[in-house]
């Protein structure tokens, strides 16, 4: 078990390295998944903008 | 020492620049706070990792490795299943839907608005301001001591160099300036263990052949003369015995202690709010995982294998020639490794405190500006006033802090840095899983909960807990015994996190049985729009 004496120590050894394959995994699998609507988006934009004119108005 | 002075000049103006950058893109306290939620998923992502892991955690946690052996490695697949896997995948995305909803800019104000209560708020704020100086100063104690000790510079004078350039990033930046040089300091830590694990294997001869010399250790007789740690330990490369003094303190205080606490740590948490959509958290996971596994995997693994090192050099386990867990991972460095490697690696360091305290003086200066006090004019100026005052106050308090800890404290960074995880996950995570997934729960049920845990982490800590208690004295002064807890049992070395978390969430399920939630279906509807 690669020298190590325990199998608990060697299932962790593993375990840590399947975790982040698993991330690697699920971010690849979930790469263009969770956007924002559009209109969403747009809607919001809007909203951001005219704060951002209010705060530059202020400073 | 030429190529240490070089390298941290050009490290430093890098990490000015990327300050600069953020104090650039900074107009409004929207973006001063939550980088106006448009922030990239590998600064996310890095960002995240950099500030989760800080100077102690390679330096400090990778000489307890040194001292326990790899059985940390539950530590760092807690780090990965729950610092990265559930926080992003499971909390994270709520978070961030919930937030924008909820339009929240800090961790404090997310959970106030959440469950309508000012109390939440003003009392998560003061937790903030209060506590996290003390961790703020643990990690500066770190970063500061390796200057000194590498550089050979008094420690305040690397203490007050240290302090002046993270103000004037964070101060200025915001938390686009810390960001942007978080995922610049996170680069240059995966660079620097990366080639450490791949020369230490390298040097032992391939990962199969080290863990066995490793393993081969506790078969002769000199290594066993002189062990000197805690009844159940089995060898570097075996778990302490079930339920041993060992295994407690690997269990509790380390693995779980430190793995879980993470979840509730308000500037962790505020990172969600800075991006998008969901889909930069999918794309930021990768990053993460491979992040977390490179820093604490790599340390918990070189630390113990530094042990052979030693002993076939010096004739001593690794504990022992270096004089104390802390020294372990310096002194092997610089033995071990060439020179240059040690200017990188010095670089490396610095990095990993500057991007940790960065977030912590964010943190707390969000928590001044947006929590503890009232805007009621709305007043966007004043309100950047009293964030960047709050600010100065917390770094002020954080040097003051880490001038006069270790001078009182013997091993001030691990026990500052468990005590604020400890509050933390006590006070805040069962409420704050309640936030983002039950949305029956009372607010006097998220109150109690949090009230109970922080009061049973804070008695814990002070009568029973032997690591702190001995350090606060207050145990001593009112019955002349450091802990409360019968002799012969192993209560003195079960992490407060266990006690105070399990009664925490104990009091929130209790309480919500027996309350109604008084919401109105329309806050309810808002703050989960969106949310599946």
């Amino acid at each position: 078990m690669l020298g190590i004496e325990d199998l608990n120590i060697f299932l962790v050894f593993t375990l840590c390295i399947l975790s982040a394959i698993f991330c690697v995994i699920y971010g690849v699998l979930n790469w263009n998944k969770g956007q924002e609507k559009e209109c969403d988006e747009i809607k919001e934009e809007l909203m951001w903008e005219e704060n951002e004119n209010k705060i530059n108005e202020l400073l | 020492m030429v190529l240490k002075v070089v390298f941290t000049i050009v490290y430093l103006s890098i990490t000015g620049f990327l300050g600069y950058l953020g104090f650039k893109h900074t107009k409004s306290s929207k973006d001063y706070m939550i980088g106006g939620r448009e922030i990239h998923p590998m600064v996310m992502a890095l960002s995240y990792g950099a500030t989760f892991i800080s100077t102690s955690a390679i330096i400090g946690f990778g000489g307890t490795a040194a001292f326990f052996g790899m059985s940390l490695l539950w530590l760092t697949f807690m780090n990965i299943f729950f610092g990265i896997i559930i926080a992003f995948i499971f909390f994270g995305k709520r978070t961030r839907k919930m937030g924008h909803n909820l339009d929240a800019h800090t961790f404090p104000e997310f959970i106030g608005r959440r469950y309508q209560s000012k109390f939440i708020q003003k009392f998560a704020g003061s937790v903030i301001f209060l506590l996290m100086p003390i961790y703020t100063a643990a990690v500066m104690i770190g970063a500061a001591k390796f200057i000194e000790w590498s550089l050979g510079v008094n420690y305040n004078a690397a203490l007050l160099f240290f302090a002046i350039i993270v103000a004037i990033y964070v101060f200025f930046g915001g938390i686009k300036g810390v960001m942007y040089s978080d995922a610049f300091q996170g680069t240059l830590m995966f660079i620097g263990m990366g080639i450490l694990l791949f020369s230490v294997y390298n040097g032992l001869g391939g990962i199969s052949a080290a863990h066995q010399k490793l393993s081969d250790l506790m078969s002769n007789p000199t290594v066993l003369a002189q062990l000197k740690v805690p009844p159940g330990f089995e060898g570097w490369t075996s778990m302490p015995t079930l339920f041993s003094t060992t295994w407690w303190i690997v269990v509790s205080s380390i693995v779980m202690g430190v793995g879980i606490g993470v979840l509730a740590q308000p500037q962790l948490v505020v990172r969600f709010m800075t991006v998008k959509s969901n889909r930069e958290i999918n794309r930021a996971v990768p990053a993460g995982g491979i992040f977390i596994l490179m820093m604490t995997g790599v340390a918990f693994i070189v630390g113990p294998l530094s042990n052979v090192y030693f002993f076939e050099k010096y004739g001593e386990i690794a504990v022992i020639a270096a004089k104390g867990t802390d020294n372990v991972i310096p002194v092997f460095l610089q033995t071990y490794m060439p020179e240059w490697f040690m200017a990188v690696f010095f670089v490396v360091i610095v990095a990993a405190g500057m991007s940790t305290i960065s977030s912590q003086f964010h943190a707390i200066g969000t928590a001044v500006g947006r929590d503890l006090y009232s805007n009621k004019d709305g007043d966007e100026k004043k309100l950047m006033l009293v964030m960047r005052g709050g600010m100065l106050m917390a770094i002020l308090i954080t040097v003051l802090l880490a001038y006069i800890l270790p001078s009182i404290w013997d091993g001030a960074i691990a026990i500052s840095t468990g005590l604020f995880f400890g509050v933390c996950a006590a006070a805040f995570l069962p409420l704050y899983i309640g936030a983002l997934y039950f949305k029956k729960l009372s607010k006097v049920a998220a109150i109690s909960g949090m009230c109970g845990g922080f009061v049973t982490s804070v008695l814990w800590m002070t009568f029973i807990h032997t690591k702190e208690s001995e350090v606060l004295k207050v145990s001593a002064l009112l019955f002349g015994k450091n802990s409360l807890a019968p002799v012969g049992s192993n209560l003195a070395v079960v992490d407060p996190i266990i006690i105070s978390l399990a009664v925490s969430v104990l009091i929130t399920i209790i309480v919500a049985l027996t309350t109604k939630s008084k919401f109105e279906a329309k806050h309810i509807a808002t703050c989960f729009n969106g949310i599946k």
